[in-house]
Protein backbone atom coordinates (compact mmCIF):
# COMPACT_ATOMS: atom_id res chain seq x y z
CA UNK A 1 0.00 0.00 0.00
CA UNK A 2 1.47 3.32 -1.01
CA UNK A 3 1.58 6.40 1.18
CA UNK A 4 -1.02 8.08 -1.05
CA UNK A 5 -3.50 5.24 -0.54
CA UNK A 6 -3.08 5.38 3.24
CA UNK A 7 -3.55 9.14 3.20
CA UNK A 8 -6.61 8.96 0.93
CA UNK A 9 -8.25 6.21 3.02
CA UNK A 10 -7.57 8.09 6.24
CA UNK A 11 -9.00 11.29 4.79
CA UNK A 12 -12.08 9.44 3.49
CA UNK A 13 -12.77 7.88 6.86
CA UNK A 14 -12.29 11.23 8.58
CA UNK A 15 -14.61 12.90 6.07
CA UNK A 16 -17.42 10.34 6.60
CA UNK A 17 -16.99 10.32 10.38
CA UNK A 18 -17.02 14.10 10.65
CA UNK A 19 -20.02 14.38 8.30
CA UNK A 20 -21.96 12.02 10.58
CA UNK A 21 -20.88 13.92 13.67
CA UNK A 22 -22.12 17.20 12.13
CA UNK A 23 -25.62 15.72 12.10
CA UNK A 24 -25.43 13.89 15.41
CA UNK A 25 -24.03 16.65 17.62
CA UNK A 26 -26.51 18.60 19.74
CA UNK A 27 -24.39 21.71 20.21
CA UNK A 28 -24.25 23.97 17.15
CA UNK A 29 -20.64 25.01 17.81
CA UNK A 30 -19.39 21.41 17.98
CA UNK A 31 -21.36 20.62 14.81
CA UNK A 32 -19.68 23.52 13.02
CA UNK A 33 -16.28 22.30 14.22
CA UNK A 34 -16.91 18.85 12.75
CA UNK A 35 -17.93 20.53 9.49
CA UNK A 36 -14.53 22.23 9.47
CA UNK A 37 -12.87 18.84 9.97
CA UNK A 38 -14.98 17.51 7.10
CA UNK A 39 -13.89 20.32 4.78
CA UNK A 40 -10.27 19.72 5.77
CA UNK A 41 -10.51 15.99 4.99
CA UNK A 42 -12.01 16.76 1.59
CA UNK A 43 -9.11 19.16 0.96
CA UNK A 44 -6.68 16.30 1.68
CA UNK A 45 -8.64 14.12 -0.79
CA UNK A 46 -8.16 16.83 -3.43
CA UNK A 47 -4.43 16.85 -2.61
CA UNK A 48 -4.09 13.08 -3.11
CA UNK A 49 -5.82 13.51 -6.48
CA UNK A 50 -3.26 16.11 -7.60
CA UNK A 51 -5.55 19.12 -7.24
CA UNK A 52 -3.23 21.32 -5.16
CA UNK A 53 -5.01 24.52 -6.16
CA UNK A 54 -8.45 23.12 -5.33
CA UNK A 55 -7.21 21.87 -1.97
CA UNK A 56 -5.71 25.24 -1.06
CA UNK A 57 -8.84 27.10 -2.15
CA UNK A 58 -11.06 24.66 -0.27
CA UNK A 59 -9.20 25.48 2.95
CA UNK A 60 -8.93 29.19 2.19
CA UNK A 61 -12.55 29.80 1.19
CA UNK A 62 -14.65 27.19 2.98
CA UNK A 63 -12.70 26.48 6.14
CA UNK A 64 -10.99 29.86 6.39
CA UNK A 65 -13.79 32.25 5.51
CA UNK A 66 -17.26 30.72 5.30
CA UNK A 67 -17.06 28.47 8.36
CA UNK A 68 -15.50 31.25 10.42
CA UNK A 69 -18.53 33.39 9.62
CA UNK A 70 -20.79 30.46 10.56
CA UNK A 71 -19.08 30.19 13.93
CA UNK A 72 -19.21 33.95 14.32
CA UNK A 73 -22.98 33.97 13.81
CA UNK A 74 -23.50 30.96 16.09
CA UNK A 75 -21.54 32.73 18.80
CA UNK A 76 -23.56 35.93 18.35
CA UNK A 77 -26.92 34.13 18.57
CA UNK A 78 -25.63 31.57 21.11
CA UNK A 79 -28.41 28.97 20.70
CA UNK A 80 -28.94 26.51 23.57
CA UNK A 81 -27.92 22.92 22.76
CA UNK A 82 -30.79 20.58 21.85
CA UNK A 83 -32.17 18.73 24.86
CA UNK A 84 -33.13 15.62 22.91
CA UNK A 85 -32.75 14.22 19.44
CA UNK A 86 -35.36 14.99 16.80
CA UNK A 87 -38.25 12.57 17.24
CA UNK A 88 -39.95 11.28 14.10
CA UNK A 89 -42.50 8.65 13.19
CA UNK A 90 -41.88 5.45 11.21
CA UNK A 91 -43.20 7.07 7.99
CA UNK A 92 -40.63 9.88 8.05
CA UNK A 93 -37.83 7.48 8.97
CA UNK A 94 -38.77 5.07 6.19
CA UNK A 95 -39.06 7.87 3.63
CA UNK A 96 -35.70 9.33 4.63
CA UNK A 97 -34.07 5.92 4.41
CA UNK A 98 -35.57 5.24 0.95
CA UNK A 99 -34.46 8.66 -0.33
CA UNK A 100 -30.99 8.05 1.05
CA UNK A 101 -30.70 4.70 -0.70
CA UNK A 102 -31.93 6.26 -3.94
CA UNK A 103 -29.44 9.11 -3.70
CA UNK A 104 -26.57 6.76 -2.87
CA UNK A 105 -27.48 4.44 -5.78
CA UNK A 106 -27.56 7.29 -8.30
CA UNK A 107 -24.26 8.61 -6.95
CA UNK A 108 -22.63 5.16 -7.22
CA UNK A 109 -23.99 4.79 -10.75
CA UNK A 110 -22.32 8.06 -11.71
CA UNK A 111 -19.03 7.03 -10.08
CA UNK A 112 -19.04 3.56 -11.70
CA UNK A 113 -19.65 5.07 -15.15
CA UNK A 114 -16.42 7.10 -14.88
CA UNK A 115 -13.45 5.98 -16.93
CA UNK A 116 -11.16 3.70 -14.97
CA UNK A 117 -13.78 2.63 -12.43
CA UNK A 118 -13.07 -1.01 -13.30
CA UNK A 119 -9.64 -0.78 -11.70
CA UNK A 120 -7.50 0.80 -14.41
CA UNK A 121 -6.86 4.44 -13.65
CA UNK A 122 -7.31 6.89 -16.49
CA UNK A 123 -4.26 9.12 -16.79
CA UNK A 124 -4.61 12.88 -16.74
CA UNK A 125 -2.48 15.56 -18.33
CA UNK A 126 0.65 16.97 -16.72
CA UNK A 127 -0.97 20.30 -15.83
CA UNK A 128 -4.15 18.70 -14.42
CA UNK A 129 -5.37 20.53 -11.33
CA UNK A 130 -2.77 23.27 -11.57
CA UNK A 131 -3.72 26.90 -10.94
CA UNK A 132 -3.20 27.70 -14.62
CA UNK A 133 -5.45 24.94 -15.98
CA UNK A 134 -8.24 25.67 -13.47
CA UNK A 135 -8.05 29.36 -14.34
CA UNK A 136 -8.09 28.67 -18.07
CA UNK A 137 -11.18 26.47 -17.74
CA UNK A 138 -12.95 29.09 -15.63
CA UNK A 139 -12.30 31.84 -18.15
CA UNK A 140 -12.99 29.86 -21.33
CA UNK A 141 -15.29 26.82 -21.20
CA UNK A 142 -17.08 27.78 -17.98
CA UNK A 143 -17.03 31.56 -18.35
CA UNK A 144 -20.81 32.08 -18.31
CA UNK A 145 -21.58 29.86 -15.29
CA UNK A 146 -18.64 31.51 -13.49
CA UNK A 147 -19.88 35.03 -14.23
CA UNK A 148 -23.47 34.09 -13.37
CA UNK A 149 -22.38 32.71 -10.01
CA UNK A 150 -20.60 36.01 -9.40
CA UNK A 151 -23.74 38.00 -10.21
CA UNK A 152 -25.81 35.71 -7.97
CA UNK A 153 -23.47 36.37 -5.04
CA UNK A 154 -23.63 40.10 -5.74
CA UNK A 155 -27.44 40.02 -5.69
CA UNK A 156 -27.38 38.16 -2.37
CA UNK A 157 -24.95 40.71 -0.95
CA UNK A 158 -27.04 43.68 -2.08
CA UNK A 159 -30.09 41.99 -0.57
CA UNK A 160 -28.30 41.51 2.74
CA UNK A 161 -27.23 45.16 2.81
CA UNK A 162 -30.79 46.33 2.06
CA UNK A 163 -32.19 44.13 4.84
CA UNK A 164 -29.59 45.21 7.37
CA UNK A 165 -29.73 48.92 6.54
CA UNK A 166 -30.89 51.09 9.38
CA UNK A 167 -33.81 53.26 8.33
CA UNK A 168 -33.03 56.94 8.31
CA UNK A 169 -35.41 59.15 10.34
CA UNK A 170 -38.33 60.36 8.19
CA UNK A 171 -38.20 57.27 5.99
CA UNK A 172 -40.71 54.49 6.43
CA UNK B 1 14.25 -0.34 5.48
CA UNK B 2 16.60 0.17 2.55
CA UNK B 3 19.25 2.85 2.24
CA UNK B 4 17.33 5.02 -0.25
CA UNK B 5 14.31 5.27 2.02
CA UNK B 6 16.51 5.99 5.05
CA UNK B 7 18.18 8.75 3.06
CA UNK B 8 14.85 10.28 2.05
CA UNK B 9 13.48 10.22 5.60
CA UNK B 10 16.80 11.59 6.91
CA UNK B 11 16.67 14.50 4.48
CA UNK B 12 13.13 15.40 5.50
CA UNK B 13 13.88 15.13 9.22
CA UNK B 14 17.01 17.29 8.97
CA UNK B 15 15.28 20.12 7.12
CA UNK B 16 12.35 20.02 9.53
CA UNK B 17 14.79 20.13 12.45
CA UNK B 18 16.64 23.11 10.98
CA UNK B 19 13.55 25.19 10.25
CA UNK B 20 11.52 24.38 13.37
CA UNK B 21 14.52 24.79 15.69
CA UNK B 22 15.09 28.20 14.16
CA UNK B 23 11.40 29.10 14.52
CA UNK B 24 10.99 28.02 18.14
CA UNK B 25 14.26 29.64 19.19
CA UNK B 26 13.08 32.75 17.38
CA UNK B 27 9.74 32.67 19.18
CA UNK B 28 11.41 32.35 22.57
CA UNK B 29 13.88 35.11 21.96
CA UNK B 30 11.34 37.44 20.36
CA UNK B 31 9.69 37.68 23.79
CA UNK B 32 13.03 38.79 25.19
CA UNK B 33 13.64 41.20 22.28
CA UNK B 34 10.21 42.71 22.81
CA UNK B 35 10.79 43.27 26.51
CA UNK B 36 14.33 44.56 26.16
CA UNK B 37 13.53 46.89 23.25
CA UNK B 38 10.42 48.25 24.96
CA UNK B 39 12.50 48.85 28.08
CA UNK B 40 15.14 50.63 26.00
CA UNK B 41 12.48 52.83 24.36
CA UNK B 42 11.03 53.74 27.75
CA UNK B 43 14.46 54.35 29.30
CA UNK B 44 14.29 51.29 31.57
CA UNK B 45 16.57 48.24 31.81
CA UNK B 46 14.20 45.35 31.15
CA UNK B 47 14.90 41.72 32.14
CA UNK B 48 18.71 41.46 32.34
CA UNK B 49 19.25 39.24 35.41
CA UNK B 50 18.81 35.67 34.12
CA UNK B 51 22.02 34.86 32.31
CA UNK B 52 24.23 37.44 30.58
CA UNK B 53 22.06 40.35 29.38
CA UNK B 54 18.97 38.29 30.31
CA UNK B 55 19.67 35.75 27.56
CA UNK B 56 18.29 32.84 29.61
CA UNK B 57 15.05 34.69 30.41
CA UNK B 58 12.92 32.80 27.78
CA UNK B 59 13.97 29.48 29.35
CA UNK B 60 13.12 30.74 32.83
CA UNK B 61 9.73 31.99 31.59
CA UNK B 62 9.01 28.62 29.97
CA UNK B 63 9.89 26.78 33.16
CA UNK B 64 7.76 29.12 35.24
CA UNK B 65 4.70 28.58 33.05
CA UNK B 66 5.21 24.79 33.05
CA UNK B 67 4.99 24.77 36.84
CA UNK B 68 2.01 27.09 37.16
CA UNK B 69 -1.45 25.84 37.99
CA UNK B 70 -3.59 25.21 34.92
CA UNK B 71 -7.00 26.65 35.74
CA UNK B 72 -10.14 25.77 33.82
CA UNK B 73 -12.96 28.15 34.73
CA UNK B 74 -16.19 26.47 35.93
CA UNK B 75 -18.31 27.96 33.11
CA UNK B 76 -15.98 26.69 30.39
CA UNK B 77 -16.71 24.08 27.76
CA UNK B 78 -13.88 21.72 28.76
CA UNK B 79 -13.07 20.01 25.47
CA UNK B 80 -13.14 23.13 23.31
CA UNK B 81 -11.28 25.07 26.00
CA UNK B 82 -8.38 22.62 25.65
CA UNK B 83 -8.69 22.40 21.87
CA UNK B 84 -8.54 26.16 21.22
CA UNK B 85 -4.85 26.82 22.02
CA UNK B 86 -3.90 23.75 19.97
CA UNK B 87 -5.95 24.93 17.00
CA UNK B 88 -4.38 28.35 17.11
CA UNK B 89 -0.76 27.19 17.43
CA UNK B 90 -0.69 24.43 14.78
CA UNK B 91 -1.50 26.56 11.69
CA UNK B 92 0.88 29.29 12.86
CA UNK B 93 3.78 26.83 13.07
CA UNK B 94 2.77 24.86 9.96
CA UNK B 95 3.08 27.93 7.76
CA UNK B 96 6.89 27.72 7.99
CA UNK B 97 6.75 24.49 5.98
CA UNK B 98 6.46 26.34 2.66
CA UNK B 99 8.83 29.29 3.25
CA UNK B 100 12.20 28.90 1.47
CA UNK B 101 15.24 29.98 3.52
CA UNK B 102 17.96 29.72 0.83
CA UNK B 103 18.47 29.21 -2.90
CA UNK B 104 19.89 25.75 -3.58
CA UNK B 105 19.99 22.55 -1.62
CA UNK B 106 23.03 21.88 0.56
CA UNK B 107 24.84 18.56 0.91
CA UNK B 108 25.65 17.52 4.47
CA UNK B 109 29.07 16.24 3.29
CA UNK B 110 29.98 19.82 2.39
CA UNK B 111 29.59 20.66 6.07
CA UNK B 112 31.99 17.85 7.00
CA UNK B 113 29.26 15.46 8.12
CA UNK B 114 29.40 11.76 7.12
CA UNK B 115 25.97 11.59 5.40
CA UNK B 116 25.47 12.17 1.67
CA UNK B 117 22.12 13.91 2.16
CA UNK B 118 20.81 16.80 0.06
CA UNK B 119 19.06 19.25 2.38
CA UNK B 120 16.52 21.37 0.54
CA UNK B 121 16.01 24.96 1.73
CA UNK B 122 12.29 24.39 2.46
CA UNK B 123 10.27 21.61 4.09
CA UNK B 124 7.57 21.27 1.44
CA UNK B 125 7.82 22.35 -2.18
CA UNK B 126 4.21 23.27 -2.97
CA UNK B 127 3.17 24.86 -6.27
CA UNK B 128 0.48 26.84 -4.43
CA UNK B 129 2.63 27.71 -1.39
CA UNK B 130 1.29 31.25 -1.15
CA UNK B 131 -2.32 30.03 -1.04
CA UNK B 132 -1.39 27.49 1.64
CA UNK B 133 0.12 30.30 3.71
CA UNK B 134 -3.02 32.42 3.37
CA UNK B 135 -5.21 29.41 4.14
CA UNK B 136 -3.26 28.60 7.30
CA UNK B 137 -3.43 32.24 8.38
CA UNK B 138 -7.21 32.14 8.01
CA UNK B 139 -7.41 28.93 10.07
CA UNK B 140 -5.82 30.71 13.03
CA UNK B 141 -9.12 32.52 13.55
CA UNK B 142 -10.74 29.29 14.82
CA UNK B 143 -8.57 29.01 17.89
CA UNK B 144 -9.36 32.62 18.75
CA UNK B 145 -13.13 32.26 18.28
CA UNK B 146 -13.24 29.00 20.20
CA UNK B 147 -11.08 30.35 23.02
CA UNK B 148 -13.51 33.20 23.45
CA UNK B 149 -16.60 31.05 23.20
CA UNK B 150 -15.44 28.18 25.42
CA UNK B 151 -14.16 30.39 28.24
CA UNK B 152 -17.76 31.10 29.21
CA UNK B 153 -17.17 34.66 30.33
CA UNK B 154 -17.86 38.03 28.78
CA UNK B 155 -14.44 39.60 28.18
CA UNK B 156 -13.06 36.66 26.18
CA UNK B 157 -16.30 36.51 24.18
CA UNK B 158 -16.07 40.21 23.31
CA UNK B 159 -12.39 39.88 22.45
CA UNK B 160 -13.05 36.86 20.24
CA UNK B 161 -15.86 38.64 18.38
CA UNK B 162 -13.65 41.65 17.81
CA UNK B 163 -10.66 39.66 16.62
CA UNK B 164 -12.74 37.47 14.29
CA UNK B 165 -14.27 40.49 12.61
CA UNK B 166 -10.87 42.17 12.42
CA UNK B 167 -9.03 39.16 11.00
CA UNK B 168 -11.71 38.41 8.39
CA UNK B 169 -11.82 42.05 7.31
CA UNK B 170 -8.09 42.46 6.88
CA UNK B 171 -7.58 39.07 5.21
CA UNK B 172 -9.23 40.51 2.09
CA UNK B 173 -6.90 43.51 1.91
CA UNK B 174 -3.96 41.22 2.66
CA UNK B 175 -4.80 38.90 -0.25
CA UNK B 176 -5.38 41.80 -2.63
CA UNK B 177 -2.07 43.40 -1.62
CA UNK B 178 -0.18 40.19 -2.45
CA UNK B 179 -1.84 39.49 -5.82
CA UNK B 180 0.12 42.08 -7.88
CA UNK B 181 3.33 40.18 -7.03
CA UNK B 182 1.71 36.96 -8.21
CA UNK B 183 0.65 38.70 -11.43
CA UNK B 184 4.13 39.92 -12.34
CA UNK B 185 5.88 36.73 -11.22
CA UNK B 186 3.33 34.35 -12.71
CA UNK B 187 3.62 31.81 -9.90
CA UNK B 188 2.19 30.99 -6.48
CA UNK B 189 5.31 29.00 -5.54
CA UNK B 190 7.32 30.96 -2.98
CA UNK B 191 10.71 29.69 -4.17
CA UNK B 192 9.92 30.84 -7.75
CA UNK B 193 8.88 34.26 -6.42
CA UNK B 194 12.14 34.55 -4.47
CA UNK B 195 14.23 33.39 -7.44
CA UNK B 196 12.52 35.90 -9.74
CA UNK B 197 13.97 38.73 -7.65
CA UNK B 198 17.61 38.00 -8.55
CA UNK B 199 19.83 40.67 -10.10
CA UNK B 200 20.03 44.45 -9.88
CA UNK B 201 19.10 47.60 -11.78
CA UNK B 202 22.02 49.90 -12.68
CA UNK B 203 24.27 47.56 -10.73
CA UNK B 204 23.22 48.65 -7.23
CA UNK B 205 19.42 48.66 -6.82
CA UNK B 206 18.42 45.07 -6.06
CA UNK B 207 15.69 43.62 -8.27
CA UNK B 208 13.23 43.35 -5.36
CA UNK B 209 9.46 43.46 -5.68
CA UNK B 210 9.20 46.31 -3.19
CA UNK B 211 10.58 48.65 -5.86
CA UNK B 212 8.05 47.36 -8.41
CA UNK B 213 5.04 47.25 -6.07
CA UNK B 214 5.63 49.86 -3.34
CA UNK B 215 1.88 50.26 -2.72
CA UNK B 216 1.29 46.53 -2.55
CA UNK B 217 3.97 46.33 0.13
CA UNK B 218 2.49 49.22 2.10
CA UNK B 219 -0.99 47.64 2.09
CA UNK B 220 0.46 44.26 3.04
CA UNK B 221 2.37 45.81 5.95
CA UNK B 222 -0.75 47.51 7.32
CA UNK B 223 -2.89 44.38 6.92
CA UNK B 224 -0.26 42.27 8.65
CA UNK B 225 -0.27 44.58 11.67
CA UNK B 226 -4.04 44.09 11.85
CA UNK B 227 -3.89 40.33 11.21
CA UNK B 228 -1.38 39.91 14.01
CA UNK B 229 -3.48 42.07 16.33
CA UNK B 230 -0.42 44.20 17.06
CA UNK B 231 -0.61 47.79 18.13
CA UNK B 232 -1.94 50.11 16.70
CA UNK B 233 -4.59 47.49 15.88
CA UNK B 234 -4.64 45.38 19.07
CA UNK B 235 -8.32 46.02 19.85
CA UNK B 236 -9.07 42.31 20.50
CA UNK B 237 -6.92 42.44 23.61
CA UNK B 238 -7.17 46.11 24.50
CA UNK B 239 -6.38 45.81 28.19
CA UNK B 240 -8.25 48.88 29.46
CA UNK B 241 -11.47 47.55 27.90
CA UNK B 242 -11.22 43.76 27.76
CA UNK B 243 -8.64 42.63 30.39
CA UNK B 244 -6.69 40.46 27.90
CA UNK B 245 -9.28 39.66 25.25
CA UNK B 246 -9.89 36.12 24.10
CA UNK B 247 -7.20 34.51 26.29
CA UNK B 248 -8.22 36.16 29.56
CA UNK B 249 -9.21 32.84 31.19
CA UNK B 250 -6.13 30.92 30.08
CA UNK B 251 -3.24 30.14 32.39
CA UNK B 252 0.01 28.16 32.49
CA UNK B 253 1.05 26.36 29.28
CA UNK B 254 -2.23 27.01 27.49
CA UNK B 255 -1.59 30.71 27.84
CA UNK B 256 1.96 30.18 26.61
CA UNK B 257 0.57 28.53 23.49
CA UNK B 258 -1.38 31.69 22.65
CA UNK B 259 1.74 33.70 23.29
CA UNK B 260 3.82 31.42 21.08
CA UNK B 261 1.19 31.68 18.36
CA UNK B 262 1.38 35.44 18.42
CA UNK B 263 5.13 35.42 17.96
CA UNK B 264 5.32 32.58 15.43
CA UNK B 265 2.62 34.28 13.34
CA UNK B 266 4.68 37.46 13.56
CA UNK B 267 7.81 35.65 12.37
CA UNK B 268 5.87 33.90 9.59
CA UNK B 269 4.39 37.18 8.40
CA UNK B 270 7.78 38.92 8.52
CA UNK B 271 9.26 36.03 6.51
CA UNK B 272 6.35 36.32 4.06
CA UNK B 273 7.01 40.02 3.52
CA UNK B 274 10.72 39.33 3.01
CA UNK B 275 10.03 36.52 0.53
CA UNK B 276 7.47 38.45 -1.48
CA UNK B 277 8.92 41.96 -1.49
CA UNK B 278 12.54 41.92 -0.32
CA UNK B 279 14.05 39.17 -2.42
CA UNK B 280 13.75 36.44 0.20
CA UNK B 281 17.21 34.91 0.69
CA UNK B 282 18.72 36.88 -2.23
CA UNK B 283 21.97 38.71 -1.59
CA UNK B 284 22.57 40.76 -4.77
CA UNK B 285 25.84 40.02 -6.54
CA UNK B 286 26.99 37.35 -4.08
CA UNK B 287 28.63 34.20 -5.46
CA UNK B 288 30.26 31.72 -3.07
CA UNK B 289 31.10 27.98 -3.09
CA UNK B 290 28.23 25.83 -1.86
CA UNK B 291 28.28 25.39 1.90
CA UNK B 292 28.96 29.11 2.37
CA UNK B 293 26.37 30.23 -0.17
CA UNK B 294 23.63 28.36 1.71
CA UNK B 295 24.72 29.65 5.10
CA UNK B 296 25.07 33.27 3.95
CA UNK B 297 21.70 33.19 2.19
CA UNK B 298 19.98 31.68 5.23
CA UNK B 299 21.69 34.32 7.37
CA UNK B 300 20.55 37.10 5.03
CA UNK B 301 17.00 35.75 5.17
CA UNK B 302 17.11 35.68 8.97
CA UNK B 303 18.53 39.21 9.10
CA UNK B 304 15.85 40.62 6.78
CA UNK B 305 13.15 38.85 8.77
CA UNK B 306 14.55 40.21 12.01
CA UNK B 307 14.41 43.74 10.62
CA UNK B 308 10.62 43.42 10.25
CA UNK B 309 10.28 41.81 13.67
CA UNK B 310 12.11 44.80 15.10
CA UNK B 311 9.72 47.05 13.16
CA UNK B 312 6.75 45.30 14.81
CA UNK B 313 8.21 45.96 18.26
CA UNK B 314 9.23 49.50 17.37
CA UNK B 315 5.73 50.41 16.13
CA UNK B 316 4.10 48.76 19.13
CA UNK B 317 5.89 51.01 21.59
CA UNK B 318 5.50 54.13 19.45
CA UNK B 319 1.92 54.42 18.21
CA UNK B 320 -1.32 54.72 20.22
CA UNK B 321 -4.26 52.38 19.71
CA UNK B 322 -7.04 52.99 17.17
CA UNK B 323 -10.71 52.95 18.05
CA UNK B 324 -12.60 49.87 16.86
CA UNK B 325 -14.84 51.70 14.36
CA UNK B 326 -11.76 53.51 12.98
CA UNK B 327 -10.10 50.13 12.49
CA UNK B 328 -13.09 48.73 10.62
CA UNK B 329 -13.47 51.88 8.50
CA UNK B 330 -9.80 51.78 7.57
CA UNK B 331 -10.03 48.12 6.58
CA UNK B 332 -13.25 48.18 4.57
CA UNK B 333 -13.51 51.73 3.27
CA UNK B 334 -9.88 52.64 2.59
CA UNK B 335 -7.45 49.75 2.46
CA UNK B 336 -9.65 47.33 0.50
CA UNK B 337 -10.42 49.89 -2.22
CA UNK B 338 -6.83 51.09 -2.53
CA UNK B 339 -5.51 47.53 -2.72
CA UNK B 340 -8.13 46.72 -5.35
CA UNK B 341 -7.21 49.76 -7.46
CA UNK B 342 -3.55 48.82 -7.13
CA UNK B 343 -4.34 45.30 -8.34
CA UNK B 344 -6.38 46.61 -11.29
CA UNK B 345 -3.62 49.00 -12.38
CA UNK B 346 -0.97 46.27 -12.17
CA UNK B 347 -3.23 43.86 -14.05
CA UNK B 348 -3.73 46.43 -16.84
CA UNK B 349 0.01 47.10 -17.02
CA UNK B 350 0.71 43.37 -17.22
CA UNK B 351 -1.92 42.95 -19.94
CA UNK B 352 -0.41 45.89 -21.86
CA UNK B 353 2.99 44.22 -21.63
CA UNK B 354 4.64 47.02 -19.63
CA UNK B 355 5.47 44.79 -16.62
Amino acid sequence: MSLDTILASGASIAAIFSALMVVWQRSAVISALFLVLNLGSVAILFLTLGGEFLAAVQVLVYAGAIMVLFLFVIMLLNPAPLKERFASGPVVTGLTFALGVLFFASLMRGVMSLAGAGGTMASVGESYGSTRSVGELLFTAYLYPFELAGVLLLVAMVGAVVLARRQAPGED
Amino acid sequence: MDAAMLKEIGEIVVRMLIIFTAVFTGVGYMTLVERRVSAWMQDRLGPNRVGPQGLLQPLADGLKHLMKEDVTPPGAHRMVFILAPIMVLIPAVLSFAVIPIAGDAINLQDLGLPWDWQIKPFIADVSVGLLILLGLASLEVYGVVLAGWSSGSKYPAMGALRSTAQMISYELALGLAILPVVLTTGSLRLQTIAEAQAGTWFGFVPHWNVFIHPFGFLFLLISIFAENKRLPFDLPEAEPELVAGYHTEYSAMKFVMFYMTEYSAMIANAALMVTLFFGGWQVPGLVLPQPWMFLVQAGAFAAKTFFFLFLFVWVRWTLPRFRYDQLMNLGWKVLLELAFINLLVVAMLVAAGVM
